[in-house]
């Protein structure tokens, strides 16, 4: 993209078409020819791993919004379906869904890298203002995304975000119900939601082949900091930088996929897996993890409108870097106390998000307020003074010298790096056992069949806990998203479809109308979905002293408890998805009568000791010996509650044993990728060393 | 060229061709779970199972249509004329050869069943209506006769059959 190409084909039908549209030159000259500094480190192949993010947001999303219906009545169960029912719903799902949160990853460590580095320097500031534009774009795009699903988090997301323009003095309310296209948060804010986010990705896009215009213009920055002089700077963007930026990418997918296929929740909210409801608010509301470092921000702000403000400047704030930090030296490397701000900057920012996470309450709203103070000291004191006082080291003379002398250390760094990895996932490993042994108010860690990357449930277990579910849960308790056709699906109890049939023909389903108008019973066909055990929620509530028995088919995914840090960064290479079964079986055994002394019960409640807040509506539902097993387990609430959990784990999650077959294939098809292209890259870089 | 360097080039080339190879393996199984979501989800296929209709309330010279797979089905109680006509008409003139016999199930000869999609580009014809006291397309113009076959017009294939079969006198089942 940078100037005329003097690409020639020689193929006569191509010199055709490049006389008359030279795309292919335009291709060559950006793509195979265009120089690129010889000393980019790892680092500097998010800008790629990025592009492919975008493609696959887009490619999944695209599919996916041919099976999604915006609808505030119908969306929430549209995603269930195409999780249970599309071909590979469940994987286009998961791949988008934490698909947005690789997007994320990526462009922070992009952002940082191009911070540390100076790459906002001339002359590439606007190539630096662009990349904070996209980065917005981004942001709304994820947000309005987030909405989609319509779950509890969609819902309360929606109303707290849009509601940061109800700050805004005079205007603010308008702007607000213009925004929702009604007096609150409803269908018309989910339908426009849905078109922007259809919209914006490919605005996105078209942002994304500015900023490589003029990244392609301004040529890229380098580790070193010095702009390529000579030819022997440089080497062709194809084969080496397209192999690098390949090899990085496929570790990246590596990453990639250990999410997709095996820890698919883990940064999602559980709460998103109940339907959203205007009349409950969530105990504790929280973005996803990629804006809370500015939710922490906004909540330290002690005004409404100085919170909101605060929170936007913290990101135009960005726009401004080329300005704020005058330095002649680009690279951080040759800067001493620059590199240390740097890096307390990324303490700084990661503890904001940490605290984004926490209540805002005592001690969380002081550090909030001071760690916002340090956010913005770095932008708005730290750089312009440290660019009039500091004195940098010498910096190389050029990029080839840069080569030269640091030739072999990477091997070092990426050694200490591996150690540390395999130290954290060590030290993971041996605190999930140390969690075993404690119990007290988090419910103990059992182990599940279904734990871990060959994980797969016990059949057994799935049948005795159906049987339980249906003999005692399922007369207060409905299961919407279970059809009778399930009870069959491959990775299930493992009835056969006769069974199936046979369990399904046991009820009456109400159909019709007939010829004459008239509704009518029919035994029941696996197509049709568990019968409800009430008619609508005010039934439920009636039978049920107010209380309104939730409905059970995703219950498993739905309820969470905190594993505290850093609890929660072993979970990520324990594979650690079970804290719903774990709830579950605990809660079902943790019924205490009667209850503590000094607790004060209400009326009609029951003392759990899992239960948040003790107080439960439900009575203990079962006891030993209540329900009949063939198979000779022994008749206990112990046995009666896993077995019970293992069944819900399946109902919510009823792909879990083809995504964790999937997932093998593919990571150690990824595996032998990333070791072929490693050894490739050496090959292809060997010429130029 | 010296015989190490040449076999370090084919090593090096079989490197290449390796990744390559690899690389267009994970491209191509990456598309398939892409375009496999387009087929028939699990819900449609459980609602495509078969149906049962009583064929009781069908008086002679009366047609029905119900709904399978999102398909009409035509189910019609033919008349003693409608039979005989569709019987008289030598096989061999007919566009798409084929005996009334074989378009319904034997002992039930009065009963055509017919997915009411016509064969030209998919409307869906009127019964009892045309030159063959059978059904009329109005979007083109295609007439098929009282065994469902295609008799004038431009559609090429007789009205199909779906599977169906007797589960008692007045009751099929569809599917
Ligand atoms: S579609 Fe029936 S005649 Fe053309």
């Amino acid at each position: 993209m940078s100037g005329p190409s003097t690409y020639q084909p020689t193929n006569p039908a191509l010199q055709w078409i490049e006389k008359r549209l030279p795309i292919i030159g335009l291709v060559h000259s950006s793509f195979v020819a265009y120089p690129t500094p010889r000393n980019l480190n790892y680092w500097w192949t998010f800008g790629g791993i990025l592009s492919f993010m975008l493609g696959v947001q887009i490619v999944t999303g695209v599919i996916l919004a041919m099976h999604y219906t915006p609808h505030v009545d119908m969306a929430f169960n549209s995603v269930e379906s195409i999780v249970r029912d599309v071909n590979y719903g469940w994987l286009l799902r998961y791949l988008h869904s934490n698909g947005a949160s690789m997007f994320f990853i990526a462009v922070y460590i992009h952002m940082l890298r191009g911070l540390y580095y100076g790459s906002y320097k001339a002359p590439r500031e606007i190539l630096w203002i662009l990349g904070v534009i996209i980065y917005l774009l981004m942001m709304a795009t994820g947000f309005m995304g987030y909405v989609l699903p319509w779950g509890q988090m969609s819902f309360w997301g929606a109303t707290v975000i849009t509601n940061l323009f109800s700050a805004i003095p005079y205007v603010g309310e308008s702007i607000v119900t213009l925004l929702w296209g009604g007096y609150s948060v409803g269908n018309p804010t989910l339908n426009r939601f849905f078109s922007l986010h259809y919209l914006l990705p490919f605005v996105i896009a078209g942002v994304v082949v500015l900023h490589v215009w003029a990244l392609h213009v301004a040529g890229q920055n380098n580790p070193a900091g010095v702009e390529p002089k000579t030819e022997k700077d440089t080497v062709p963007f194809t084969p080496y930088a397209t192999i690098k930026d390949g090899f990085g990418m496929v570790c990246f997918m590596i990453f990639y996929a250990w999410f997709v296929f095996y820890i698919p929740n883990y940064l999602g909210d559980p709460d998103n897996y109940i339907m959203a409801n205007p009349g409950v608010t969530p105990a504790h509301i929280v973005p996803e993890w990629y804006y809370l470092p500015f939710y922490a921000i906004l909540r330290s702000i002690p005004s409404k409108l100085g919170g909101v403000i605060a929170m936007f400047s913290a990101i135009i704030v960005l726009a401004f870097l080329p300005w704020l930090d005058t330095a002649k030296t680009k690279s951080s490397k040759y800067r001493p106390l620059a590199k240390q701000f740097f890096w307390m900057f990324v303490v700084v920012a990661v503890l904001l998000g940490w605290l984004g996470g926490k209540p805002a309450e005592g001690i969380y709203i002081i550090a909030g307020r001071v760690l916002t103070f340090c956010y913005f000291a770095y932008f708005l004191i730290v750089l312009p003074i440290l660019s009039r006082i500091e004195t940098p080291r010498a910096i190389p003379n050029s990029i080839a010298d840069d080569v030269l002398a640091k030739y072999g250390k990477k091997a070092v760094s990426a050694i200490v790096a591996l150690v540390l990895a395999g130290g954290l996932m060590a030290g993971g490993t041996q605190k999930a056992e140390a969690a075993d042994e404690h119990g007290g108010p988090t419910p103990p860690s059992l182990s599940w069949s279904f734990w871990g990357p060959v994980g797969k449930f016990d059949r057994g277990a799935l049948q005795r806990g159906y049987k339980v579910y249906k003999e005692v849960c399922s007369t207060c308790h409905s299961m919407n998203l279970l059809h009778f056709r399930n009870l069959a699906d491959e990775g299930g109890p493992g009835f056969t479809a006769a069974q199936a049939q046979a369990v399904a023909s046991e009820i009456k389903v109400q159909d019709g109308p007939n010829d004459a108008g008239d509704m009518f019973e029919r035994p029941g066909r696996l197509a049709d979905p568990f019968p409800k055990p009430f008619p609508n929620e005010n039934a439920a509530r009636a039978a049920n002293g107010g209380a309104y028995p939730p409905d059970l088919s995703l219950m498993a995914k739905a309820r969470n408890y905190d594993r505290g840090f850093p609890q929660f960064v072993f979970d990520f290479f324990t594979q650690f998805q079970e804290k719903g079964p774990n709830y579950i079986d605990a809660l079902l055994q943790g019924y205490v009568d009667p209850a503590p002394k000094d607790f004060a019960l209400p009326q009609g409640a029951y003392y759990n000791k899992y239960f948040p807040g003790h107080a439960i509506k439900m009575p203990k539902p079962i006891s030993d010996d209540q329900v009949t097993y063939d198979d000779g387990t022994p008749q206990k609430v112990e046995n009666y509650a896993k077995d019970v959990a293992t069944f819900l784990m399946w109902t919510a999650e009823p792909h879990l044993e083809a995504r964790k077959r999937l997932g093998l294939q593919v990571m150690v098809f990824l595996i032998i990728f990333a070791f072929l292209m490693y050894f490739t890259k050496k090959k292809v870089w060997a010429n130029a060393h | 060229m010296t015989t190490t360097s040449s076999a370090e080039h084919t090593r090096r080339d079989f490197l290449f061709v390796a990744t390559g190879a690899v690389a267009a393996v994970g491209a191509a199984a990456a598309v398939w779970p892409l375009i496999s979501q387009m087929n028939p989800d699990a819900s449609t296929i459980a609602a495509g199972a078969p149906i049962e209709v009583d064929l009781a309330p069908i008086a002679e010279g009366q047609d029905i249509k119900v709904f399978w797979r999102g398909k009409p089905i035509y189910i019609m109680n033919r008349t003693k004329k409608q039979i005989d006509e569709a019987r008289a008409v030598p096989v061999a003139s007919l566009p798409d050869p084929q005996t009334d016999q074989a378009r319904v199930k034997e002992g039930h000869d009065q009963w055509l069943v017919v997915i009411g999609i016509c064969t030209h580009l998919g409307c869906i014809p009127i019964a009892h209506e045309g030159n063959y006291d059978g059904f009329f397309c109005p979007c083109h113009g295609s007439q098929y006769d009282s065994s469902g076959r295609i008799r004038q017009g431009p559609a090429p294939l007789n009205l199909p059959i779906p599977p169906y079969a007797f589960v008692s006198d007045s009751k099929i089942k569809i599917g």
